[in-house]
């Protein structure tokens, strides 16, 4: 059943006209994914992921191009699409007016799920799902965290066999984010579900992703594992400290030729980026000790996906999310939840 | 866990929209206060209006209420069910209609349910009206009673459908909703002799009124409810009600199928 393709995207195009001026949103998407893999879109918002998962999932027609998606034609039988994949908007999934069971209980049947077997499949996901306390409020009475396990579980009520995730985790607390996630692997170790989800959070796609695509004005620019990325993409810091900015400046010499990169000094510091950091700092404490230089100080900062993405497109993630052309239109509500501190996000993926 | 392998459905517009119903419906029957609270406003008019028509026209109260009820049971579908769109554009605004365009579903069943839900609350609103005001004076005639409820669900499936439509083509712009259908409300209520005849009205207003749907309906439930059903304004007033409801659902579904 492995490296059988799930989604075979060709040439999606979708342009919009916007106030008479012609944006276009997603340019000649075309990619692979098979089954079983964790894919995330990557990406600042407007760079066209919500409108490429619009089109997958059937509801926005592509413009140019089309894609298959687990087996049938987006454009030619989208019906049939839709019966076999399960989709988390950016938005709540539940009508704010009815509850929390009724709402999965109708989900069942809409998937043409026989009532007892909705009934029973209901009751696990809100145990799995820990909406058990709240299962007869209003979808309008929970909070934030309440509503998007309640999404999620709603997208797995007829257990598809491919689940799409449209920024799954904004605007949640960091504890909330870590649970949806726990879920999220959790259920697809269980059934070895495909799931395919885009998100603005480095973090994210960094730590869970096995595949992560990065996105810019519509275009995927990198396509490959995080690591990967990193390794090829940026590189680790290096920063050695001395005694004195004779000693640094004597260094740089040294740690050039050892590390065939350009290396910087700043006051009694000397800084390069390299790809294999790990390896490099304890050689080059060796080699500056047999000169006779003492390193008074070490640091090594593994690359983020940020880092990726600054080499790519010469801008960081965020400062291309604030100046995100086009897309309003799609991706509106996801540009009110923008304001994650990236700084923060690149702290956690130095500790790391 | 339950396994992966049960089949994929298939879209089937009747097994479809009787889904769709059926969810429409579950939030009215887990809180029906909603349906006494759209009630408000057309026990208002029972209430303080009608004590006004029985003074001015110096007939019996019964006389004057068999006049005015009938009137009153299509101002709740016109108030009532011609904002429903507003409950889809909410859902459309905070997420759920989107889920539901992602599932397999007939895309007519979208709104051919939720129009149908109507049913439910003009057949309960009625019926309270009417027994609210049966204890003044105004008399009931079973038969009358039941086709006159009739032709009222049809008249409110096909309003339900329009305003589906109204909130379809105003996504993300409330405003507008109600904009429309605030402009639209108050000339078609007194250009369908709801409140106060026509016949007193100058020749315009009464053409204006003959080309009115609402009116021909309005008409048709005050024959109604005097008991003569074989009368041919009865027959009018089904083919107002028809042709309504058959231009609403047309346009409605057509707006769904657009939907994204």
């Amino acid at each position: 059943m492995t490296n059988q393709p799930i989604i075979e995207a060709q040439g999606l195009t979708k342009r919009f006209t916007v106030k008479k001026k012609t944006v276009e949103a997603v340019t000649d998407l075309t990619f692979t994914v098979t089954r079983g893999e964790l894919v995330a879109f990557l990406g600042p918002n407007g760079a066209g992921k919500s409108t490429s998962l619009r089109m997958l999932t059937t509801l926005l027609p592509p413009t140019a191009g089309t894609a298959r998606v687990v087996g049938h034609d987006i454009l030619r039988s989208p019906a049939a699409v839709r019966a076999r994949i399960g989709y988390v908007g950016q938005l709540t999934s539940g009508s704010f007016s009815q509850r929390v069971r009724d709402e999965l209980l109708s989900q069942g049947a809409f998937y043409g799920m026989p009532a007892p077997d909705a009934r029973t499949r209901a009751d696990e996901l809100i145990a799995s799902l820990d909406l058990a306390s709240f299962a007869t409020r209003t979808v309008q009475q929970l909070s934030g965290g309440q509503k998007r396990r309640l999404d999620i579980a709603l997208g797995l009520m007829h257990a598809p066999p491919l689940l799409f995730l449209d920024e799954p985790s904004t605007g949640l607390d960091p504890q909330s984010r870590a649970n949806l996630w726990e879920h999220i692997l959790r259920l697809r170790a269980e059934h070895g579900t495909t799931v395919f989800l885009t998100t603005h959070y480095l973090e994210e796609a960094d730590r869970y992703a096995e595949r992560v695509m990065v996105m810019d004005r519509g275009r995927v620019i990198a396509d490959d594992t995080a690591t990967r990325l990193k390794a090829e993409l940026a590189g680790d810091v290096v920063t050695l400290g001395f005694g004195s900015d004779g000693d640094a400046e004597r260094a740089v010499d040294i740690v050039r030729r050892l590390a065939q990169r350009d290396v910087a000094r700043e006051g009694a510091s000397v800084t390069l980026t390299a790809p294999d950091g790990d390896r490099l700092l304890p050689a080059a404490v060796r080699a500056l000790d047999a000169e006779g230089l003492r390193v008074e100080r070490a640091t090594g900062v593994p690359p983020t996906l940020d880092d990726v993405f600054l080499a790519l497109t010469g801008r960081t993630l965020r400062e291309a999310g604030e100046g995100a052309p086009g897309e309003e239109e799609t991706d509106a509500a996801a540009s009110t939840a923008s304001d994650e501190p990236a700084a923060s996000a690149h702290q956690t993926g130095a500790i790391r | 866990m339950t396994t992966t392998t049960s089949t994929p459905v298939r879209e089937n517009a009747a097994r479809d929209t009787w889904n769709v119903l059926t969810r429409e419906l579950k939030a009215v029957v887990r809180d029906p206060f909603t349906l006494i609270f759209s009630l408000l406003q057309p026990l208002v008019f029972l209430g303080l209006f009608a004590p006004l028509l029985i003074g001015q026209s110096g007939a019996p109260a019964g006389e004057t209420l068999q006049w005015f009820v009938p009137g009153v049971l299509v101002m709740i579908v016109l108030f009532g069910t011609g904002a429903v769109g507003s409950n889809l554009q909410y859902e459309m605004m905070t997420g759920s209609h989107e889920r539901t365009l992602v599932a397999p579903l007939a895309r007519s069943s979208l709104l051919v349910g939720r129009a149908l839900k109507e049913v439910a609350p003009i057949m309960v609103q009625g019926l309270i009206i009417v027994l609210i005001a049966w204890p003044f004076g105004f008399t009931i005639q079973v038969g009358g009673l039941v086709i006159g409820l009739l032709l009222l669900a049809v008249f409110g499936v096909g309003l339900g459908s329009l305003s589906y439509s109204l909130a379809l083509a105003t996504k993300d712009r409330e405003w507008l909703f109600w904009g429309v259908q605030q402009t639209l409300i108050f000339p078609l209520l007194i250009l369908s002799g709801m409140l106060l005849p026509l016949d007193a009205g100058p020749a315009w207003m009464r053409a204006v009124a003959t080309v009115n749907p609402i009116n021909w309906v309005v008409q048709a439930e005050r024959v109604l409810f005097a008991g003569d059903i074989g009368s041919p304004v009865v027959l009018w007033g089904w083919v107002a009600a028809l042709a309504l409801a058959a231009v609403g659902l047309t346009v409605g579904i057509r707006s769904m199928r657009r939907s994204s």
